[in-house]
């Protein structure tokens, strides 16, 4: 690692005024884009913010534990199935049940699948996530009688309620408020989820997690149970990735086995890659990017897997570190600069 | 009181004994030395005795418990901490962070993941202290990975001391760092040891080193005891003598 990477990971003790502002200012950015974007872009964005919940759950495994999960399909998938169940089968229409309900789903699945899953570390631990998400794709393929199979299950957004009933969205021009209420919804549930795991990578925990992902051995020397840290880990990273879930099916109106499937997991570590797993905001902004990236590549050409490939391809090679690990970096010579010639006293 | 005894201990790696019937009795407060050539069993018995390696026979007994099935969590939490002769760190950590991993993990509160680390003044505080003593204070927000070999071997062991153990294993301190720094580590580690009263078990080639800072001295060889004693004995001891250094009369030349 460069003398300048070292001078930025020494910088990042969190000075919280200067944090609590620039998160305020780009809170404040994105409560404001609905009025200035049009209503698609909105869709758009929410799509990012929701991915943006799922890859920072994923986060937590890959850059604060150091383990590669191959499979958070799984979670996210558990959080829309739930959603789904509970509205068809049980004629739930509040969101707030629904996220209840599919917390509690993702919890029961990330707690039983990780409680396997963290007895084996590295490619083993991947071959693992990766198979146990299968299995959950194939039950969604197969049992159609319960999961309606590759039509998947429809979720319309019309019946749903927000905030216990207060706002709904029947009758004309629903839509459109809906995007509008949906996405300030989904925002507030981003920042909120955002903020824990900001405190959570930050807290004691966090910390045993990161002295995991750099040394297991010393880590058990200290006194740290590494195993069970790890369920742990696994356990709030599989529901973070739950809660993206649930949000993300009233917003696509149908939940297919696409999202169990393993192609849907390497888009959650792409996302994480692309932003970069090594920082905090890397997975955040890594998954809007993504959403953008994939929309367009999608609309522009028939080839858009190869085009995505070729960007993963290029990432690897030319920035390692992500989006936001290299602009980091970069922020960190200019600032090591400036101080050499005397800016900025 | 004795309170570290290892009974009939083995360990063996194929036909290598590495741990061969060893029988030794720690009392408390005591600062002991563990000296002998290269391949004695030195470190496999630190190994054993801190559950890194599980013995092929013989028990662990540790104020009076056996400890002998307890993993390295328990050993670590009932109070034995040990330093490594490979420097083991958190690299990507700052030597703060390094050093306050420990104090929570001793308090408990590694699972807590409500409260913000950097906001508990105590740990803070006691982070600081322990980077003082180890003359690290100017290093607390530098990277692990960043600070040179002789601040990294001080870190290792600053960990296993912010444990606040009653059995503290240090296997070679003092290797890999240039002869200068030598005394200075050796110097730091034993007054701090010595104030805490924290009972010390050092492995050590470096026989000036030992001669100076131990209470008693265990000398291995092919896995087994050969000898022990208090320093002055076991500088006249001439089978030792030739045993480490291949003449009878290597300590004698420096009187």
């Amino acid at each position: 690692m460069t003398t300048a990477a070292i001078v930025v990971g020494a910088a990042t003790g969190p000075s919280a005024s200067r944090l609590t502002v620039v998160a305020l200012v780009i809170l404040v950015v994105l409560a404001v884009l609905p009025y200035v974007i049009d209503p698609y872009q909105t869709v758009l964005l929410t799509y990012g913010l929701v991915m943006a919940i799922a890859a920072l759950g994923f986060n937590l495994l890959l850059g604060y534990t150091g383990l590669l999960s191959f499979g958070h399909s799984a979670y996210f998938g558990t959080g829309a199935y739930t959603v789904a169940f509970i509205m068809r089968d049980l004629g739930v229409q509040s969101m707030e049940l629904c996220i209840l309900g599919g917390l509690l789903g993702t919890f029961v699945v990330s707690a039983l699948f990780g409680f396997v899953c963290v007895r084996h570390t590295r490619i083993f631990f991947g071959i693992l996530t990766l198979a146990l998400s299968q299995v959950l794709w194939s039950l969604a393929f197969k049992f159609f009688w319960v999961t309606g199979g590759t039509d998947g299950i429809r979720v319309a957004y019309a019946k749903l309620t927000l905030f216990g009933g207060m706002i709904n969205f029947a009758g004309p021009g629903s839509f459109q408020r809906f995007v509008f209420a949906y996405y300030y919804y989904v925002l507030a549930l981003f920042a909120l989820a955002t903020l824990i795991m900001w405190i959570i990578v930050h807290s004691p925990f966090g910390k045993a997690l990161q002295a995991i992902r750099d040394n297991e051995t010393r880590a058990s020397f200290i006194g740290i149970s590494v195993r069970r840290y790890r369920w742990i880990a696994f356990v709030v990273s599989g529901v973070f990735t739950g809660l993206a879930g649930v949000l993300w099916v009233p917003l696509n109106g149908l939940t297919t086995p696409d999202i169990l499937y393993w192609p849907f997991s390497g888009e959650i570590v792409f996302m994480s890659v692309l932003g970069g797993f090594r920082t905090f905001t890397g997975p955040i902004v890594g998954a809007i990017v993504f959403n953008y990236l994939k929309t367009y590549a999608v609309a522009s050409t028939e080839y858009w897997q190869l085009l995505l490939g070729a960007v993963l391809v290029i990432l690897v090679m030319l920035l390692p570190a992500g989006i936001v690990g290299t602009v980091a970096r970069l922020a960190g010579k200019l600032s090591l600069a400036g101080k050499l010639i005397g800016w900025g006293k | 009181m004795s309170l570290l005894e290892t009974v009939n201990l083995k360990k063996y790696f194929g036909e290598t004994r590495a741990v061969d019937d060893v029988t030794l009795t720690i009392a408390e407060g005591e600062f002991v030395s563990l000296v002998g050539p290269n391949g004695a069993g030195k470190t496999s018995l630190c190994n054993v005795v801190s559950a890194y390696l599980r013995p092929d026979s013989g028990q662990v007994i540790f104020k009076g418990a056996d400890v002998t099935r307890a993993s390295v969590t328990e050993r670590v939490k009932a109070g034995i901490a040990r330093s490594f002769q490979l420097v083991n760190l958190f690299d990507d950590l700052t030597a703060f962070d390094n050093v306050a991993l420990a104090i929570f993990s001793r308090q408990g509160k590694t699972r807590n993941m409500v409260a913000l680390a950097h906001l508990d003044r105590a740990v803070t505080a006691e982070v600081d202290s322990v980077l003082a003593q180890f003359g690290l204070a100017s290093k607390r927000s530098v990277l692990a990975r960043g600070m040179a070999q002789g601040e990294r071997k001080l870190l290792d062991v600053a960990l296993a001391y912010a444990l606040k153990p009653t059995l503290l294993f240090l296997d070679e301190p003092t290797s890999g760092v240039s002869t200068r720094d030598k005394g200075q580590i050796m110097d730091t580690i034993a007054s701090v040891v010595r104030r805490e009263g924290i009972t010390a078990v050092v492995v050590e080639h470096d026989m000036d080193v030992v001669f100076k800072y131990s209470d008693r001295i265990v000398v291995m060889h092919q896995g087994a005891i050969l000898a022990q004693g208090t320093p002055d004995a076991i500088r006249t001891n001439e089978q030792v003598a030739t045993i480490l250094l291949g003449a009878s009369d290597a300590f004698a030349r420096k009187d």
